[in-house]
């Protein structure tokens, strides 16, 4: 199976060198070629189960309630400015 | 025997009854912590200011007759995997992208510690992110097995699994999304509990696979492990996936005959297993027969299809979750992802990639759907399933090195029920020739863990092997 590993990193954001892409490149592909199994088993008509908990629209009361203060949720990053978090031009 | 050997519940006796003091328990566990931390690796951080200051608050409010009831692990010193968000205390999950990440809050269940009254002695070592089965994909080195340190623990709660094994503390909090407590508590010797997805709270746990994570003890004894359900379990607003259903009283029923108890097995369970852990959960599964159990043969759905489904889900979802570490709000850059937290994002980024969705993460989800039903209609004719928790006892230091499939070939016999968000529960059922712990899981319907809790508690009356202690 052959995956082009320059546009999954891509995708993944992910910095990867030329032998961490050499060899992900091979191990995807063998786990692919495992999981390739699931193939051999008749899925026709059957609805894919996304979570077990038989809960569905779980909503409750939009309240106001405390939450983090400014300062505590700043209080992890390296980059602020006047009480924002501080990142690079996303556009030019 | 010393104070850091008890388990909760003769912990909390001896406390009741003014035998020693939280301090005195507390200090022995640091004590224990200090000794052997240098070759087991079980904790990525000790907080022992903290810990001692809880502990003497801890005494205060006894001597002040707070009553225990109230607080039911008042005094009690534990370890938590490092997964869980604790407030001001370092939490990394054992990645260096999070290596100076102090949490702004706490996760619920550590809230729930808290509350209860809990010492809380450190964070314990995992796999990255709980990437693994093993402890070996952590970037701050592996945890050891305490009963025998060129073996691996386990994992990735093996830190917690660890912590317990070896006396540094009382209780591990672990989290599981597919074998995550239950294989590291058969490898080390220890009574491991995953709750029904959705029992306990995962807010605050930093999420590995959501549809699957569930929190859950590491404890010496089956009792202590109910009563820790009864302090974690319940709905929680902050996790919309928490049930509404109540909670039941979880140690009232451990002593309940089982007579006629419907217990099932599956050849596939067994097949490929080691030879000592197959004689040893037959034994117990004669033993249950003498008890008056029902041992029946089931079919099941094959383990090893089970593995392809999880290595999907858990890859695809590993990928969505993980994409919020961008180095902006909190934590390192994702240069800082160790080697197997990048080959799963790349897994799951290709599979649910445009064009892949409907062959890899539809088709496991479909697949998934067929495994809930295979597990809903063996309940229709068995109360409980039991089976070896893992293929094989403690591996040696090394085994999951540029194995991609590590994890999921150790945790074949676990990850089934997982994906069906059902119960376990392992318990140690013996020891192999080279005197390894071995482990088997109870697994039952979800929310029937006070049966499984009551069927490991009656085995574990007729063979307490946790008496048995890892020589280090």
């Amino acid at each position: 199976m052959k995956i082009d590993i320059n546009h999954v990193a891509k995708l993944a954001n992910l910095p990867l060198n030329s032998s961490e892409k050499e060899k992900f490149e091979k191990q995807l592909s063998e786990t692919l070629t495992y999981v390739n199994k699931l193939n051999s088993i008749d899925t026709k008509n059957i609805e894919p189960t996304s979570q077990v908990t038989g809960l569905e629209n779980v909503v409750r009361e939009d309240e106001a309630k405390p939450a983090l203060t400014q300062a505590e949720a700043l209080s992890n990053t390296k980059s602020q400015h006047n009480g924002f978090f501080k990142v690079k031009a996303i556009l030019e | 025997m010393n104070l850091n050997q008890l388990t909760i519940k003769e912990a909390k006796e001896g406390l009741k009854n003014k035998k020693f003091s939280s301090v005195e328990i507390t200090k022995a566990c640091l004590e224990r912590i200090k000794n052997i931390e240098p070759k087991l690796n079980a904790f990525v951080t000790v907080t022992e200011r903290e810990a001692l200051e809880s502990a003497k608050k801890a005494d205060d409010l006894t001597s002040q007759g707070e009553v225990l009831e109230a607080k039911p692990l008042l005094g009690i010193p534990i370890s938590i995997k490092d997964n869980f968000c604790t407030i001001g205390i370092l939490t990394t999950a054992s990645s260096k992208v999070l290596e100076n990440f102090i949490p702004p809050y706490d996760a619920t269940v550590v809230e729930k510690l808290k509350n209860a009254g809990a010492i809380i002695l450190g964070k314990t070592n995992m796999d990255a992110w709980a990437h693994g089965s093993s402890t070996e994909t952590s970037d701050f080195g592996s945890t050891k097995n305490p009963w025998n340190l060129k073996r691996l623990p386990g994992g990735s709660s093996g830190g917690a699994a660890a912590s317990v094994a070896s006396d540094e503390a009382l209780l591990g909090i672990g989290s599981e999304t597919a074998g995550s407590i239950r294989q590291p508590a058969s490898w080390c010797g220890t009574v491991g509990l995953k709750p029904t997805y959705g029992r306990v709270s995962r807010y605050g746990v930093i999420a590995m696979a959501s549809s699957l994570d569930s929190p859950g003890p590491i404890t010496k004894i089956v009792e202590d492990s109910a009563l820790l359900l009864n302090i974690l379990a319940g709905h929680d607003q902050k996790d919309a996936t928490t049930s509404p259903k109540k909670i039941e009283n979880y140690t009232k029923n451990l002593d309940k005959n089982i007579k006629g108890l419907r217990i099932g097995i599956s050849d596939d369970y067994f097949k490929g297993v080691d030879e000592d852990v197959v004689l040893k959960v037959h034994e117990a599964l004669k033993l249950f027969g003498k008890e008056g159990a029902i041992i029946k043969n089931i079919k099941l759905f094959d383990p090893s299809s089970s593995i392809a489904v999880y290595t999907i889900l858990q890859r695809a979802e590993v990928s969505s979750n993980l994409a919020r570490y961008d180095g902006i709000r909190y934590g390192n850059g994702r240069e800082y992802f160790g080697e197997e937290a990048k080959r799963r994002i790349m897994l799951g980024t290709y599979a649910l990639s445009a064009g892949y969705y409907d062959a890899y993460y539809k088709k496991a989800q479909q697949v998934r759907t067929l495994i809930v039903k295979d597990f809903n209609e063996a309940f229709e004719n068995v109360d409980v399933i039991i089976a070896p928790t893992s293929p094989s006892t403690a591996l040696p230091v090394g085994s999951s090195k540029d194995n991609p499939m590590f994890g999921e070939l150790a945790d074949i016999l676990v990850e089934p029920s997982s994906i069906a968000g059902l119960p376990g529960i392992n318990i140690t059922c013996g020891f192999s020739r080279d005197n390894l712990p071995i482990g088997m899981q109870v697994i039952g319907p979800q929310f029937a863990e006070s049966l499984i809790l009551n069927v490991a508690y009656k085995y574990e009356q007729q063979k307490p092997f946790y008496r048995q202690r890892a020589n280090l």
